[in-house]
């Protein structure tokens, strides 16, 4: 075998505390190599070039790159060898950046351990073998999970290029938070009025199901063959008979029901439509309100129902649907504020959130769209917006920004003045984040056309001042001195994490996700809609905070990726899978418990029982390997010999 | 029941009708306050602003005294009423969990504290409150059952200053920004407690002496306060406190707040009241402003 090393100076990244000429010339002494070198960037085209003619010129089978780590460019590398009529897998990396020259200084010990990797690489690569992929159909099929403006934007985009798209959807109707909105930043124009006729869309496309009240249980399979299982709650509403009438809504007694919708701003009735452009516009009963389903007495919306729609014995229901692509969008919830007992933790009625004030400015919320306080029903003359309650604050473990609170505030506080011109609003703000197109100016608008008081710096307490009013008290940071500032109405900019039930989510996709429940992307710069389980992409919110814009261009963006994976003909598999050695295997099945992807079944071979690996389905995780008791299965690329020979490299050095 | 006891130096001298109605209402509930045989300052404010070593040796002395005390008398807790002495033990003994801190605090001290044991058990013991005694090891069913005249009628804003619940990790008791345990005591001895959004809010503490002025406005908005919510009077639990919100009514006046008549006490001498203990026990002749209207109002005279 006949063996190239190439030793990557990554600029000054390596060579600034690597000697790579001194590593390339201790590769020489190494078995089976040929040729060894150290240029200043193996990946530019140069870099390339090089080893493509080093190749020829030496008639290499298999080639070393000592430089960053495989994430980065191992598909690089591999596409280069290939081109020089190699097999891709006859091809190892070192990682001498991250691991070495990036984490020491001592310029001798860091080139001793580049030498001992490259020696390990290269002992690897002399038992390295050519794999080949498989090819496999793939289901032209797309699972969008959430109905929130990216899940939208995705499942149009993908239904625009001719996918059949499912969008399932927690709630009884799409729309997400945005629904929620009484207008946008930084335009000021009215969030249903463009959001609307999106969701039209989306109920009126040919290629998309909408699948409302209903949520992902399970996903088994591979990129381009998933399974899923999806729950479809009991709405106690036969929705092919139910037109949207409301009737109902208007004739049931229990009128005290809570508006989860309105954020709790104000009563519904059991059986409601969430809101007048509810997307499907199908009434849904909540079982916990509804006297029927929890007291067995009423009934009177089955009495009024024109199409008897109403089924009080509706169950759950089990659907399986057949995908090739998962774009998950499930958005965030608010954090819970009501631990910051300086608030008053949730027991002063006119501390409102952010979304609950963005209720009552809507036309079409509780209020009618009339500013007025939950405790008496007046309209608020001062009003206080305080920013950051719940993020940028490591003391409740919610270290981040939120990123578009600043916005939102400065927002509402323009739309206060909208409403209610002789009002005066304050906000308590740590900075001012606007950095988004025409958002800086927004914000200048807010202060000096609309002459909302802004005040850098925290509140310390919320206090109710005995005659109705509130006292809010602050420092104000660029005066250096303390502020008291009367407040009818104090709204809280609350920040965001993960959507409820997030982190469940996020294991039955198989995907990762963090401290605050959101999904993990591939990778934070160059692969932000990618997930690290193929097939799987993100939109949204759910992957971090994120505003209107951003969350329809990552919509967009993970429509994209899915179009582009479902429009090859035939997918390939990768060939890094396990196999069976079928004469040492006895059966056991340990493998088949502890595969995370089904990817093994039991096979009666001759009359014995035996492991099989299904080749598309596995991962390559290595789990059945590490547990076969009989050491029967093997990972191609990672066997048991090739490790092994990177550890007697390691000891002999 | 036997219990450990620090009265601290306010209830020898500024606040002994604190300390003489504290000692009223344990002893009429059976409860034994062991007071340490020759304790001192607990480190507090010229202590430990300026040096934290010296403030928790001198804390470390008395820790070890309660210790002592406790075996003696086979006393399961050991109690402080004044919080400025409670913050200033506890902070003390959660210093001193680190080897380095109180290897430092020891060689302060002529007799050194016994060290942490192999389980990680502190030799010095924990310190509550009465406050905190009362309402978590006596219990609000036993405080109600001595109740022989009810305070029905009597509105009352419990107040329990800044250091009783925070900060919460070295306190740990109640809730740090709306502590209740005041609350429902006062409310099984028969009154009317107000919600009173101030309860944690700062007196002035010190601040009296350099600045009279910051204090003045302090206690005025609490005063205010107190008032708007239409109390008759504010139960305290810190000599601090108490001095600045009875002592002070009249700076508070003139610091431009309107004039108060409200009067300021102890939530123990409260607790004399409702249990009919002798006025003479309970000291309220010590308060700068007249309690005889609430007095009155429960059927009672100062003198009786």
């Amino acid at each position: 075998m006949k063996i190239g090393v190439f030793i990557c100076h990554c600029g000054s990244n390596i060579a600034a505390t690597v000697d790579c000429a001194k590593v390339a010339e201790n590769a020489r002494a190494f078995p089976d190599v040929v040729f060894s070198t150290d240029t200043m960037y193996t990946c530019s085209e140069p870099g390339q070039e090089e080893i493509i003619a080093a190749i020829k010129a030496h008639s290499l089978d298999g080639v070393v790159v000592a430089s960053c780590s495989p994430r980065m460019h191992e598909p690089t590398f591999r596409r280069t060898v290939e081109r020089a009529g190699l097999n891709r897998y006859m091809f190892e990396m070192a990682n001498i950046r991250e691991h070495v020259s990036w984490i020491g200084k001592d310029r001798e010990a860091n080139t001793n351990k580049a030498t001992e990797l490259v020696l390990m690489a290269v002992e690897k690569l002399r038992r390295n073998a050519p794999l080949f992929s498989k090819k496999f159909e793939s289901t032209k099929k797309v699972l969008v999970i959430g109905g929130g403006v990216a899940g939208i934007q995705a499942a149009l985009d993908c239904a625009d290029a001719g996918l059949k798209v499912v969008l399932v959807e927690r709630e009884t109707t799409i729309g997400g938070k945005m629904a929620k909105l009484d207008k946008t930043f930084p335009t000021v124009d009215c969030s249903s009025c463009i959001l609307g006729p999106k969701m039209v869309d989306v109920a009126q496309h040919p290629n998309i199901t909408l699948m409302a009240a209903s949520e992902v249980t399970g996903v088994s399979g591979y990129v381009g063959n998933f399974t899923v299982s999806i729950k479809r709650r009991a709405t106690y509403v036969d929705w092919s008979k139910c037109t949207g009438c409301g009737l109902c809504t208007e004739k049931c007694p229990a009128k005290k029901s809570p508006d989860k919708f309105n954020e709790f701003m104000g009563p519904t009735t059991a059986i409601n439509i969430p809101f007048p452009q509810a997307i499907p516009k199908k009434a849904a009963i909540d079982p916990a309100a509804c006297r029927k389903l929890t007291g067995g007495k009423c009934g009177v919306c089955a009495k009024i129902c024109p199409t008897g729609a109403i089924n009080y014995e509706m169950k759950d229901e089990i659907a399986t649907e057949q995908v090739g692509a998962i774009v998950a969008a499930s958005g965030y919830d608010l954090v819970d504020w009501t631990i910051y007992g300086e608030y008053g933790g949730g027991r002063y009625p006119d501390v409102i959130t952010s979304l609950q004030y963005e209720r009552l400015l809507s036309a079409a919320g509780p209020t009618g769209g009339h500013i007025l306080r939950p405790s008496d029903g007046k309209e608020p003359k001062r009003i206080v917006f305080i920013q950051c309650v719940g993020s940028r604050d490591k003391s409740i473990g919610r270290p981040y920004c939120s990123g578009f609170c600043c916005m939102y505030t400065a927002k509402q506080a323009v739309l206060t003045k909208d409403h209610i011109p002789d009002s005066q609003s304050y906000v308590f703000y740590m900075d001012i984040r606007a950095p988004g197109k025409m958002y800086d100016e927004f914000t200048r608008r807010a202060i000096e056309e609309y002459g909302t008081e802004y005040i850098r710096g925290r509140v310390s307490a919320i206090q109710p001042d005995g005659k109705g009013r509130y006292i809010v008290r602050g420092a104000d940071t660029l005066l250096g001195k303390p502020v008291d500032v009367l407040a009818d109405l104090v709204v809280l900019a609350v920040g965001v994490e993960g959507a409820k039930g997030a982190g469940k989510l996020a294991e039955t996709l198989h995907i990762s996700y963090d401290h605050y429940g959101f999904f993990m992307e591939s990778h934070c710069k160059l692969r932000p809609v990618e997930t690290n389980t193929a097939g799987v992409f993100l939109a949204g919110a759910c992957q971090g905070a994120k505003d209107i814009p951003s969350s329809v261009a990552q919509g967009s963006g993970a429509a994209a990726k899915v179009i582009g994976l479902l429009s090859k003909p035939q997918l390939e598999n990768d060939p890094q899978v396990s196999s069976v050695d079928i004469k040492r295997c006895v059966g056991c099945g340990k493998c088949v418990d502890v595969c995370p992807f089904q990817a093994i079944t039991k096979e009666n071979i001759r009359g014995e029982i035996k492991a099989q690996v299904i080749e598309a389905v596995c991962q390559g995780c290595g789990l059945c390997v590490a547990t076969c008791p009989q050491g029967a299965i093997q990972l191609s690329h990672f066997t048991d010999n090739q490790i092994l020979a990177e550890v007697n490299a390691l000891c002999q050095c | 029941m036997n219990v450990a006891y620090y009265p601290g130096c306010s209830g020898k001298g500024t606040s002994v009708e604190y300390e003489r109605s504290t000692q009223a209402v344990f002893a009429s509930l059976g409860i034994s306050l062991r007071e340490l045989s020759d304790w001192s300052c607990c480190g507090s404010t010229p202590a430990h602003a300026t040096d934290a070593r010296l403030s928790a040796a001198l804390s470390a002395r008395n820790l070890c005294l309660a210790a002592d005390t406790m075996r003696r008398y086979d006393a399961t807790r050991f109690t402080t009423p004044c919080p400025s002495c409670l913050a200033n033990l506890k902070t003390a003994r959660h210093h001193m969990a680190e080897a380095k801190f109180r290897e430092q605090v020891n060689k302060l001290l002529d007799s050194p504290c016994p060290a942490i044991s192999d389980k990680g058990e502190d030799p010095l013991p924990e310190v509550v409150s009465t406050l905190q005694l009362l309402v978590e090891d006596y219990g609000l069913d036993n405080i109600a059952a001595a109740v022989r005249t009810p305070l029905s009628g009597l509105k009352i804003a419990p107040y329990y200053g800044c250091l009783l619940s925070r900060p919460a990790d070295i306190m740990k008791f109640d809730d740090p920004e709306n502590p209740t345990s005041m609350d429902r005591l006062l409310e099984a001895l028969g009154a009317e407690v107000v919600p009173f959004p101030l309860k944690t809010e700062c007196c002035g503490a010190a601040m009296g002496i350099p600045r009279r002025d910051i204090t003045s406005r302090l206690t005025g908005r609490i005063l205010e306060t107190a008032v708007t919510y239409k109390a008759d009077v504010v139960a305290v639990a810190c000599p601090l406190c108490h001095m600045n919100l009875d002592l002070r009514q009249q700076q508070a006046k003139a610091a431009g707040n309107a004039s108060y008549k409200l009067p300021v006490l102890y939530f123990t001498q409260l607790m004399g009241l409702a249990y009919n203990l002798p006025m003479s026990e309970l000291g309220l002749d010590k308060l700068a402003v007249d309690p005889s209207e609430i007095l009155h109002k429960i059927g009672k005279e100062v003198s009786a």
